[in-house]
């Protein structure tokens, strides 16, 4: 009964590998291992189009053939944590941290290879070494230009919760950018006043499902802002605009919770049977392959490697004023309970 | 889920009046020695029958595991109230919009002089070839503002309405104009006729339909999402993709199969007594067309606007993005796979759905009884359960107890087995009925085993009927969201989810391609489901 659809994907996605633009100047950055027939699964909730590029690329150098599993954070998360060692994941890739601090409470990842780990430096990793930082995204306001004025802009993200925003803001609750942002929230300002914002998000929001459908909506005048992140808007940008053109955004700088820098991981599991496989492939993302592919593509989040540059149009990283948060930290779970006893979800 | 489910239930009426037809069946050959077969037959029919009451005993075990307390708080909470509230207001505001529309055209394209009647009448089916979520993607591109009840009520309704047109023709066709008119001559004027006389006749369809078109709207899920409306099924799905199989989604998933015993109990009850067949001598005359007259342009309108929102916004949609995207969307490596993985799993599916209704279908009408009615009921009942309940609980089942086939294409084809059933039996069941036994019974006379008769005889007879239920199930898989969404293997793609991959990063453009191959490989289904509406109504 089990007929290998999953091959011919994978079979597939090489040959547009091997057809697609020479990576000449990539060279030689994955560490050598072996590689095995079956190469390596890995459960991605990165954007599925960014993480084909970095599987097709590393595939491409090392012969080590990626099969991917795309979902959301928590909900591949959960399932690695349902699945125990039986997990047919060999690496875990997301977008947030507190679906990696989530597996890792599991007990389920295997440390990181020193050279992995030394891509990337200190603060985007968790001080233990079970995960690295391998990218990361901003928490910004979007807001209508035409709706909006930069003096009428919300100074801070908890001001959306006075009944002055009601009906007019947006948010994205079931995605887990959305919920990293609120496990933000929560581990900076604690249980209470998290519930108590989450309590007037639920009078004053509209919810949509996803941070690309609120980009649409705020520039279609629909709503006057979104809490998102930053890279939507520059990816809409950089191919037609459609969907962005009537929009600005607004960083919350200030250390505020608003002004949350996510930092997306990458683990390798313990009960991977291919252990040098996956963390090359973690290594790899981490280091200079990966990290220039977020230079010169079109994923638009912050690069994150010893080093390493962010695509030109970003603001740089360095003048977010991001608050200092401990990834390690974020408690997915405790999220989700206070949003589902909000009524979010 | 899926666009294009056979009408489990109208389609039943369809083929009720074959199954009809077939005498009562050798009672003899249950209570003798010469049973074995009967015994293996029922065996099977149980064994596919308890396979199907695996999601529902998972939902049931779910609840009594979590325990009352934890169970009350997230069942009693003003989330549920709010979705409950939607999710009624949707049923009961889309299915009486669905019946009016369809009873009005059925009559315009069955008893009237409406020019171009076949015409209309085809493209009054034809909705069903585009998936519901190919549907709400039509219009949100074309109307972006549209969201919530009303935009949830108006695309469900372009959508789902040919489930209702399709019996609801067909029980016209078959009428008795003598009814009309012994009514017509004791002074009833002609919408008197129509309200007391041919609307009664009409109950049964009207029921079945909205029953059908009830079911689909608690187990749709990519259209409520882009229209921006919570219903069950989009909340569970929201708790799947925070939680992955949390009891939190699982509670929902509970109250959604009681939503769903509800509709059920409701129809039932809605059905009534009456006696619909016809008493009398010789054959019913053709019924009379009327004349329109100078309503004729006024009545083009319904037909024409229908058509305009059904397929002109979609197709025009489609064509637009088509064009939009260019050369550039035709990502061959991608589709080809996508294409060849979905056609695999739809024939898979089918063949898989057609053998295991083999055993069910042959005890049904070769030996009818109580046990028999109760386990095909079981069939129906999980048939008619959501997508996103059956996927939930397959993934708890096989991660925690069945690990060997977690993940794996049989576990997916497992589920598009229960969800599917129903079609391949109602299909199969009609043509088993009209393949007389007494062949089955000169073949074993001439020496052959009761096995051999029964696959050389009845199963070549029953073929027909059994490719089309075939069809229809491969249908259902192709156009297939949430349940593939949540249990497809690593690293494969269908048509359905590539198309939802790419509408959910508003990559419009790119996803159009995926939607014309689903619209284009549902279009030959369609017709044979129109051609065989009219084949049962014996016109």
């Amino acid at each position: 009964m089990k007929f290998s659809l999953p091959s011919l994907a994978t079979a597939m996605a090489l040959l547009t590998g091997l057809t697609g633009a020479p990576l000449a100047s990539m060279a030689q950055t994955a560490p050598a291992v072996t590689p095995s027939a079956e190469g390596i699964v890995v459960y991605n909730a990165q954007h599925a189009s960014l993480t084909k590029a970095w599987a097709e690329a590393f595939t491409k150098e090392s012969g080590i053939k990626v099969t991917l599993r795309n979902g959301s954070d928590t909900e591949l998360g959960n399932q690695i944590v349902q699945e125990g060692k039986a997990t047919p994941a060999d690496v875990f890739l997301t977008e947030n941290s507190p679906a990696m601090a989530l597996v890792d409470a599991a007990g389920l990842f295997a440390p990181l290879n020193p050279a992995a780990l030394n891509e990337v430096p200190a603060a985007f990793r968790p001080a233990h070494g079970r995960w690295v930082g391998i990218a990361a995204r901003s928490t910004v306001f979007v807001y209508n230009k035409a709706k909006l004025t930069p003096a009428q802009l919300p100074k801070s993200m908890l001001d959306l919760a006075s009944p002055s925003w009601k009906g007019r803001w947006a948010a994205s609750p079931a995605g887990a950018d959305f919920q990293a942002i609120v496990s933000a929230l929560l581990e900076l300002k604690g249980e209470t006043q998290a519930a108590a914002w989450l309590k007037a998000m639920k009078e004053n929001a509209t919810l949509y499902k996803g941070n690309g459908v609120v980009l649409k909506a705020v520039n279609a005048g629909q709503i006057d802002g979104g809490v998102i992140y930053h890279y939507y808007r520059f990816g809409d940008q950089a191919k037609t605009g459609e969907n962005s053109n009537n929009t600005e955004l607004h960083y919350f700088r200030n250390q505020d919770p608003g002004a949350f820098v996510s930092i997306s991981g990458g683990g390798v599991l313990a009960s991977s049977k291919h252990q040098p496989e996956a963390q090359a492939f973690v290594q790899w993302v981490a280091g200079k392959g990966g990290q220039e592919i977020l230079k010169t593509g079109d994923a638009y989040e912050y690069a994150v490697g010893v080093g390493a540059q962010s695509h030109p149009k970003l603001v740089p990283l360095a003048d977010l004023q991001a608050p200092k948060v401990e990834p390690s930290k974020l408690n997915s779970k405790k999220v989700t309970d206070l949003m589902t006893q909000a009524g979010l979800l | 889920m899926s666009a294009i489910p056979l009408p489990a239930s109208a389609d039943a009426a369809l083929t009720r009046a074959p199954a009809s037809v077939v005498l009562p069946l050798p009672r003899t050959r249950g209570k003798r020695g010469g049973g074995w077969p009967l015994s293996w037959v029922a065996g099977a029919a149980l064994g596919v029958s308890l396979l199907a009451l695996v999601p529902l005993g998972f939902v049931i075990w779910v609840a009594v595991q979590t325990g009352w307390e934890t169970a009350s708080a997230l069942i009693f909470r003003p989330r549920v109230a709010e979705l409950l509230v939607n999710t009624g207001l949707l049923v009961a505001v889309t299915v009486p919009l669905c019946a009016v529309l369809a009873v009005a055209l059925a009559w315009l394209t069955e008893r009237s002089d409406l020019p171009g009647a076949r015409t209309w009448a085809w493209l009054a089916v034809a909705p069903l070839a585009v998936p519901a979520f190919v549907h709400s993607y039509a219009w949100i591109s074309m109307v972006p503002g549209l969201h919530g009840l009303s935009g949830g009520v108006l695309v469900s309704v372009v959508a789902y309405f040919p489930f209702l047109y399709l019996p609801v023709a067909a029980a016209l066709r078959r009428l008795d104009p003598g009814m009309e008119d012994t009514a017509a001559s004791l002074g009833l004027g002609p919408w008197g006729v129509f309200f007391r006389v041919v609307l009664p006749q009409l109950r049964l369809a009207i029921c079945g339909g909205s029953l059908l078109i009830g079911l689909h709207l608690l187990a749709e899920y990519g259209l409520y999402v882009m229209i921006r409306f919570d219903t069950f099924t989009t909340a569970i799905v929201d708790q799947f993709q925070s939680t992955y199989n949390g009891p939190a989604a699982n509670m929902l998933s509970g109250v959604l199969v009681l939503c769903c015993f509800a509709l059920l109990g409701l129809e039932s009850s809605a059905r009534g007594k009456e006696r619909y067949a016809r008493v009398g001598t010789g054959a019913a005359r053709l019924p009379l067309k009327r004349r329109l007259g100078r309503f004729t342009a006024l009545c083009l309108l319904l037909p024409a606007l229908t058509t305009m929102l059904a397929l002109g916004v979609p197709l025009v949609t489609l064509l637009r993005w088509l064009v939009a995207g260019g050369a550039g969307v035709w990502r061959l490596g991608e589709i080809g796979p996508s294409l060849a993985q979905t056609l695999a799993l739809a024939l898979a599916g089918a063949l898989l759905a057609t053998l295991a209704a083999v055993p069910m279908a042959w005890l049904s009408i070769r030996s009818p009884g109580r046990l028999q009615r109760v386990l095909e009921a079981c069939n129906y009942l999980v048939g008619s359960l959501p997508g996103v309940v059956v996927a939930l609980a397959l993934v708890t089942v096989t991660v925690r107890v069945a690990l060997p086939i977690y993940q794996t294409v049989a576990t997916v084809l497992l589920a598009y087995l229960l969800m599917f059933l129903p079609r391949a039996l109602i299909s199969l069941r009609a043509g088993i009925a009209q393949a007389p036994v007494e062949l089955e019974h000169a073949a074993r006379s001439l020496g052959r085993t009761p096995a051999q008769a029964l696959w050389s005889i009845t199963m070549r007879l029953a073929a027909p009927s059994a490719a089309a239920g075939a069809a229809l199930v491969g249908l259902g898989i192709t156009n297939e969201l949430t349940a593939t969404l949540l249990l497809a293997p690593n690293g494969t793609r269908t048509l359905a989810t590539s198309f939802w991959a790419y509408s959910s990063e508003i990559d419009y453009a790119a996803a159009a391609p995926y939607a014309l191959i689903m619209v284009l490989l549902s279009l030959p289904m369609t017709w044979l489901l129109y051609i065989q509406s009219k084949r049962t109504a014996g016109r």
